[in-house]
């Protein structure tokens, strides 16, 4: 197991005058909080592993306002919207990858009127390419029989419609996938979107991540799969909540993707 | 004195469709007073949607009981009004069963035969969906916001369609000559025996009564529908033609704001330069929805259209885990208010008076706004494409851009993108330490 990750910043690749295959948007929580640099360590694992030639801004990267359009404020948003597109049209980026699903939802729908027209990937649909590609192959299968439960983050599923990619490369290691109650479209939210995550929620009885925790607990799983970072956090404290946790794990599907392999 | 009938038909049919008529002309004012919105493109894919979603109810069998008893009511509801054409006809001219003239006879009887099929069926599923109701008691008929009117307006609509059938029945169960004529009669014939040892006169009564009733009770019926949620059987057309076509991810970028960061993104902008001739008016007066008249008109009909199911408030996960936000509310709510906003038009001849109300706050809370998780879980679950959300994401739009009124931990997070460009307080020059971590 290598633990160097090869990692090359936009800048570098224009100084070799060249250009990369595709640009990984890390984003906010994939750059800073704990647990979801390693989901994006994971993903550069797989890429790493898969020898794509991609790319990073690095400091270049800013918040790409997601959170401040959804609280209602669109200055920000389209303050920030238009910073990174000025970058990322002088790069002349053309596909970006991100394992976030506000920033994919963000940067694919919301970007293009504002000047930003770009063909934009959530991590689980660049995995299933490069599987489908044989650019990647599954060989290990640690994961195989485990009972795993894919969360559908609200952004990637009812957002965009995307329900089969995540799933199609979690069956890819073998695991036995099971589906909760409430899925694809009528999954319910974890609790963290529309700038949830950084508020304490409204007074009611329950808080959202619990109750969708609970959703997957009744599935009897292994793992609690997701392709999101907030609702990893969110699935994460609800597993505490039931006092599971140590007996069910949450991963990223790059998580397990890389993991399988023991990259 | 022998057009007596005729003459007080059409008087009753004039003044009935004529009240409707003037009712819908006030709904369409209202709707118009929202925000323009150009909803003109993707005309095959809006026609695909409406007869789909509107016609086809491709929602409703998402939930397949109330689903299927749903298409029941509404194919009867649907196909036995073409019986009314002939009432009217009859009822205009003085003939009796047109149809029969018109049709063969076992044309006609089988058209009229398929009714009383169907009437049967919409009498099964009227009295399933009260018990649901009433006996049931399904959680999504219970919430607050569904106390008072609207619970007594759903049952309302219950009852008369229970009345509207019995008639239909019992008056082909009484014509004797269509008794007689014995083709259509599938069920009125086993009525008919109750009625057994009545004299000719009698029934001719009973006949004409029903009838009577029958029209009277569907013009009623239809200058109901503009002060109940039954008029989504109209609006759920239109509704659905006009529903978002974009991924439900995506909200609207307001191009007043795009505006105003172009100008003051770009160098070379002169920021004391006197705006261009004209360019003031085309500053809106504020960001976001404070009242009904801040949201555009497709918003407007959604609130019109909302039957008040509450498929999207069974659905919300702030509603489920006991929050005050409740997704049906927001349309009830904007619909409330949009009539009070109509009636002070009406009031004060044509125009609106302030009267020290708006939508937010005296109807919807900050406090049911900021629960929203904006997950689209309502969106997806209405069965007619009311978007609840993007009434939140406006009124929001108001609080945080007009008001500064946001909780006190969004705003910190808003400050830290803007000075650092990520949520939290972290160096953008950090951004790439995960690497050597
Ligand atoms: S988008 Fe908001 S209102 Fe709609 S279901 Fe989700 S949390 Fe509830
Ligand atoms: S908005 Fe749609 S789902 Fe919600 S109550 Fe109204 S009709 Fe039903």
């Amino acid at each position: 197991m290598s633990n160097e990750l090869k990692v090359t910043t936009m800048q570098q690749f224009m100084a070799e005058g060249r250009e990369p295959e595709i640009l990984f948007w890390v984003g906010s929580a994939g750059s800073y909080d704990d647990r979801a640099k390693k989901i994006t360590k994971a993903f550069v694992r797989i890429l790493n592993k898969a020898n794509v030639d991609f790319a990073v801004l690095g400091s270049e990267e800013s918040c790409t306002g997601d959170v401040a359009k959804r609280a209602g404020n669109e200055f920000l948003f389209q303050m920030q919207a238009m910073m990174n597109i000025e970058i990322l049209n002088a790069y002349n980026i053309k596909r970006i990858v991100t394992c976030d699903p506000h920033s994919f939802n963000t940067i694919k729908n919301e970007y293009p009127s504002l000047g930003g027209q770009y063909d934009v990937l959530h991590h689980t649909q660049f995995i299933k390419e490069l599987l489908d590609a044989k650019r990647l192959s599954l060989t290990e299968k640690t994961f195989k029989g485990k009972r795993i439960t894919f969360h559908d983050p609200c952004y990637l599923g009812r957002a965009n419609t995307i329900y089969d990619a995540p799933r199609d490369i979690l069956k890819a290691t073998d695991a036995n996938i099971l589906e909760m109650k409430r899925h694809k479209s009528t999954a319910l939210c974890c609790g963290a979107g529309g700038a949830q995550m950084f508020k304490e929620p409204e007074k009611g009885d329950m808080d959202v991540n619990v109750l969708r925790t609970k959703d997957a607990l009744e599935t009897n799983p292994n793992i609690i799969a997701t392709g999101c970072p907030y609702c990893n956090t969110m699935m994460t404290d609800g597993i505490k909540a039931h006092e599971r946790e140590g007996e069910v794990q949450v991963m990223d599907v790059a998580e397990i993707i890389a993991d399988s392999e023991a990259l | 004195m022998e057009y007596l009938p005729n003459i007080l038909f059409a008087i009753i049919l004039i003044a009935g469709i004529g009240y409707f008529a003037k009712n819908v002309k006030k709904l369409i004012r209202n709707i118009k007073l929202g925000q323009d919105v150009n909803v003109s493109d993707n005309k095959n894919q809006r026609w695909k949607n409406m007869a789909m979603i509107a016609l086809g109810q491709s929602k409703m069998v998402k939930r397949p009981i109330a689903g299927f008893l749903h298409i029941v009511v509404y194919v009867g509801f649907v196909i036995i009004n073409l019986e009314v054409l002939e009432i009217i006809i009859d009822g205009l001219f003085g003939t009796h069963r047109i149809g029969l003239k018109i049709l063969s006879e076992s044309v006609y009887g089988f058209l009229i035969g398929s009714f009383e099929i169907l009437a049967v069926l919409v009498l099964v599923a009227v009295i399933v969906f009260w018990l649901r109701r009433n006996v049931i008691k399904l959680k999504r008929f219970l919430s607050s916001e569904m106390k008072g009117w609207p619970k007594s307006d759903g049952n309302i609509i219950l009852y008369f369609e229970v009345v509207l059938m019995c008639l239909f029945l019992t008056m082909n169960a009484t014509d004797t000559s269509f008794q007689a004529l014995d083709s259509g009669n599938i069920i009125s014939q086993f009525i008919a025996h109750w009625f057994n040892g009545f004299s000719e006169g009698t029934l001719h009564i009973i006949e004409r009564a029903a009838w009577w009733l029958h029209i009277v009770g569907i013009l009623i019926f239809l200058n109901y529908l503009y002060f109940s949620k039954h008029l989504h059987i109209l609006l759920a057309f239109p509704n659905t033609y006009y529903g978002k076509l974009t991924p439900k991810g995506q909200f609207t970028n307001l191009e007043s704001v795009t505006n105003e960061v172009k100008l003051m993104m770009d160098p070379n902008a002169d920021p004391f330069a006197a705006p261009p001739e004209g360019a003031e008016a085309a500053v809106p007066a504020k960001f976001g929805a404070s009242d009904v008249q801040d949201l555009n008109w497709v918003q407007l009909l959604n609130a019109y259209t909302c039957t008040e199911c509450g498929r999207c408030t069974s659905s919300c996960p702030a509603n489920l885990t006991g929050k005050k936000l409740s997704p049906r509310k927001i349309m009830m709510d904007t619909r409330d208010r949009l009539e009070e906003v109509g009636k002070n038009i009406d009031a004060n001849g044509g125009e609106f008076k302030d009267d020290g109300k708006q939508l937010l706050g005296d109807y919807i809370t900050n406090e049911e706004l900021w629960a929203c998780t904006t997950c689209n879980a309502c969106v997806e679950a209405c069965p007619v494409s009311i978007d609840p959300l993007s009434i939140i994401l406006e009124m929001r739009r108001y609080l945080v851009m007009e008001q500064s009124a946001a909780p006190m931990e969004l705003n910190n997070m808003m400050t830290n993108i803007e000075n650092n460009g990520a949520p939290w307080p972290y160096n953008q020059m950090d951004r790439l330490n995960w690497v050597n971590e």
